[in-house]
């Protein structure tokens, strides 16, 4: 309740967080079928129109309402982003943590597979993985949780390595306290700072990684809407119709301009130092 | 005589409304050629930003001089106004009139070029001498700050050389350029005791030899008396009191000032030693250390494992009885961190027994560190940070636990709405009274103090220090009180053990040990404590090096032997 008062005080968290919610509730209208059009539905009379009354963004090659397909779209890499985002974050802090904490060989085998997996561009590691398994839904979680793991357990290993070096946690050594009591209390508390901040940043990543396999043709499959493949098909008509490139890709600009300011907004907020300037 | 520098009315300010909201104001003072200027406050009076724009050094910080003059006389007769010079004039003033000296000597050095080259840089620099004019200027400067080996340490980077070593090539540094005016920036603060006499009396001598002015800025009153001819003591960005060494220290005129003197703990040799607590004979001890051994294995790398060893504490031992203070003093390097560490189990004893008092259960041992900023977690309220023994020791977080700490903060001296807040809401003293409520939480026999005063302003530390009396006497607590301030340790030792080297070279009766030091290490680091008393006195310069602590793998030493210097009083023979 604290936190969601103090971003609704932050300027640009405000902004942020009211992309997002837009986001969340063009989604969920798209999820639950609230849309203008029927997404899948073909109106072949209206074929390539523009924005208008009826169509707000107008229509692709096959009739389709170009914002009623963006709506689902929205939801289907939302659902893609965060399940990623979320895998991954929990993977790669359970990496990095461990490492940190023990060192030794465990450090470097956890960190060595993390740096192989850092050796391969994004995109082509998400390829490879999909190109093994198979397009799908599922598919696209697993590879896109891979490429932002080794990110993560890096973030989580810098500040585990200093923090377990700090005072407090010889500290809390002194009175007998558990392990598990410090990695928990001590050290993960203490990263929540960093954390977030990555887990924003990560989701607009995820976003543009899940628009490019999709955009390749890998991702979500047609007929079912998504933002990369929107404009994967858009792009032989830019001439014609540009709108049909233009808005997928001020959603997807959007998207991510939202998750970074909300992303500062939340580091403003969650650390105690800086509390009294915002709240 | 005319003065060198004359400051009248200077104010400084930062940011936007740096006329409005000047930092410093209404500086006023002259410095005669081969004078010494003591500048003297607590944190944040705004000595250091008074010194750091005499060479405007101040206007990197963000600072502006927004009044006043400062006239600076050159060496041909004619006068500068420091105010107002540009930065061109500046640059050719700063290191070769007006030379500068910092707290850290670490972070002053660049750490990846070695001692020599920096030198020789400096005259480069300030003197244009090159090549192998330069090299043969640069070991004269180290000869001239007593370096011994000087032609070897050129070779040297920073962090080979000891902190009081690197201190001295900062101001051979400084001295480079023969300035007229050396600003010292708290010197010695960072410093051991015995390494801060050498400096001083090393300034000392550099002065007379080379007949320049000095700045000397310190929150220590009590260093003041060495070294300075006039005083000015700082409070809230103005001067409060200032004339000349004895009129300041004879006869304080300002309540501040007073305050200062009074708060600035004494060390008196022995003779104000606490009597409140006699040793019983056939006492339980509530903690006994025996044959404490603590080595740090020295890597070879792959090839060449167990290279050696650092023998950080070698074969100490002592005991301790309920209600009573042993004090273990040091320099830094000297193993009595370690030892307090050795004994909570944070570093493991190589060998060595540490008996607690027999059918306790739990940690009967607590600890108090140093840095109240360091210790506390940033992210728990203290709530959960006086919870946190509770819970490691399986108890539950109910009503009488929360009754506890309610007790324990109200006890130590802080309000009880102090549960929900969180540590940066606090001050050092008051972060360092919540460290020792939560040592008490679970009831200990005995609680390790290490340096747990040192990182407080004066005053705070007498109240803390009161408040620790005042709970060894309610509690029957017994202390193991680490530090490296004689003063202090004059104040709340019972008994006192002298570590050198990783050993213990002498204990016993704080009063015997303090009046009557047999071991030379004892009398030199007594010999060093500074004190308003001792007014130009003149310390020797003594460059005896450590002994190293680095042993070769198998090493034991040989076994101590004792002689009995009185009572309660053991000296190893040396």
């Amino acid at each position: 309740m604290r936190i969601l008062r103090a971003i609704a005080a932050h300027p640009t968290g405000r902004i942020g967080a009211g992309i997002i919610l837009l986001y969340l509730l063009l989604a969920l209208c798209g999820t639950i079928g609230f849309t203008p059009h029927n997404p899948l539905q073909q109106f072949r009379i209206d074929r390539l129109q523009g924005p208008s009354a009826t169509y707000l963004m107008g229509t692709d090659l096959f009739g389709r309402d170009t914002a009623s397909r963006l709506m689902v779209g929205i939801g289907q890499s939302f659902l893609i982003a965060f399940a990623s985002v979320g895998l991954a974050s929990l993977v790669g802090t359970i990496i990095g943590l461990l490492a940190g904490w023990w060192g030794g060989w465990l450090d470097g085998a956890f960190m060595r597979s993390m740096d192989v997996l850092l050796a391969f561009p994004a995109i082509l590691l998400a390829l490879l993985i999909i190109a093994i398994v198979g397009p799908g839904t599922f598919t696209s979680v697993v590879a896109i949780a891979a490429v932002y793991t080794p990110i993560f357990a890096r973030v989580v290993r810098g500040p585990t390595l200093s923090l377990k070096r700090r005072e407090f946690v010889d500290a809390a050594r002194t009175f007998g306290s558990s392990e598990r009591y410090i990695l928990t209390r001590h050290l993960l508390l203490n990263l929540v700072a960093p954390l977030t901040v990555q887990v924003t940043l990560a989701l607009a990543w995820a976003l543009l990684t899940e628009a490019g396999l999709s955009f390749l043709g890998l991702g979500t499959q047609p007929p079912a809407p998504s933002l990369g493949l929107m404009m994967s098909e858009a792009r032989n008509l830019m001439q014609q119709a540009p709108w049909l490139l233009v808005f997928p890709g001020l959603t997807i600009m959007l998207g991510i301009l939202g998750f970074n300011l909300f992303g500062d907004a939340l580091r403003d907020i969650l650390d105690p130092r800086t509390q009294r300037r915002t709240a | 005589m005319t003065s060198l520098l004359s400051v009248r009315d200077l104010a400084v300010g930062f940011g936007r409304d740096a006329a409005e909201k000047p930092v410093v104001r209404g500086i006023s003072f002259d410095l005669a050629p081969g004078e010494t200027l003591a500048l003297v406050g607590e944190s944040g009076s705004g000595k250091s930003v008074t010194a750091l724009s005499i060479n405007r050094l101040v206007d990197f910080g963000g600072g502006r001089i927004t009044g006043g003059t400062m006239a600076w006389t050159r060496p041909d007769g004619s006068t500068l106004d420091l105010a107002q010079a540009d930065e061109r004039t500046l640059l050719g003033l700063r290191g070769r009139e007006i030379g500068m000296i910092f707290q850290e000597p670490m972070t002053s050095l660049n750490p990846v070029h070695t001692v020599g080259a920096q030198i020789e840089e400096a005259f480069r620099l300030n003197r244009g001498l090159e090549g192998r004019a330069a090299s043969d200027a640069a070991r004269e400067a180290l000869d001239r700050v007593r370096i011994p080996d000087a032609a070897q340490r050129m070779k040297y980077y920073p962090h080979q050389l000891s902190g009081g070593m690197r201190q001295r090539v900062m101001i051979a540094m400084a001295l480079a350029g023969n300035p007229r005016l050396l600003i010292a920036d708290e010197p010695t603060t960072a410093l051991d005791v015995t390494v801060q006499a050498q400096i001083m009396a090393l300034l000392a001598e550099l002065k007379a030899e080379l007949g320049m002015a000095m700045i000397f800025i310190t929150h220590d009153i009590g260093l003041v008396a060495g070294i300075a001819d006039g005083v000015m003591v700082m409070q809230d960005g103005v001067v409060v009191e200032q004339g000349r060494l004895d009129t300041v220290l004879d006869a304080p005129q300002h309540d501040y000032t007073k305050h200062l003197l009074g708060a600035v703990p004494h060390f008196t040799g022995g003779q104000a030693v606490r009597s409140d607590h006699r040793r019983e004979t056939g006492q339980q001890p509530a903690v006994k250390v025996d044959d404490l051994v603590v080595r740090f294995p020295i890597g070879g790398g792959w090839f060449s494992r167990d290279a050696g060893a650092i023998h950080a504490v070698e074969g100490v031992g002592f005991d301790l009885v309920p209600g009573e203070t042993l004090a273990i003093v040091g320099e830094s390097g000297s193993g009595k961190s370690t030892t307090a560490r050795a004994i909570l189990g944070l570093t493991e004893a190589t060998r060595g027994a540490i008996v607690t008092s027999p059918g306790r259960h739990g940690r009967p041992v607590q600890m108090v560190f140093q840095d109240p900023f360091a210790s506390l977690n940033p992210r728990l309220d203290v709530a959960s940070l006086l919870a946190e023994p509770a819970i490691a020791a399986g108890m539950r977080v109910d009503a009488a636990l929360r009754q506890r700490m309610v007790q324990l903060l109200e006890r130590v001296g802080l309000p009880e709405d102090a549960l929900s807040r969180y540590p940066h809401q606090f001050s050092g003293g008051q972060r360092q009274r919540l460290c020792i409520a939560r040592a008490l939480m679970l009831n200990p026999d005995v609680v390790v103090l290490d340096e747990a005063v040192s990182a407080l302003d004066v005053s705070v530390q007498a109240r803390v220090l009161d408040l620790l009396i005042d709970l060894q006497h309610e509690f029957g607590l017994a202390y193991l009180f680490i530090s490296h301030d004689m003063a202090v340790v004059e104040r709340i030792a019972h008994r006192v053990a002298v570590m050198y080297a990783g050993q213990v070279v002498e204990i016993g009766d704080a009063a015997s040990v303090l009046a009557k030091p047999r071991h030379s290490y004892t009398k030199r680091l007594i010999a060093a404590v500074p004190g308003i008393e001792r007014r130009r006195q003149r310390y020797d310069v003594d460059t005896t090096p450590v002994p190293s602590l680095i042993k070769p793998k198998g090493y034991e030493p040989a076994p101590a032997e004792w002689v009995t210097a009185g009572e309660d009083h053991l000296v190893r023979v040396e």
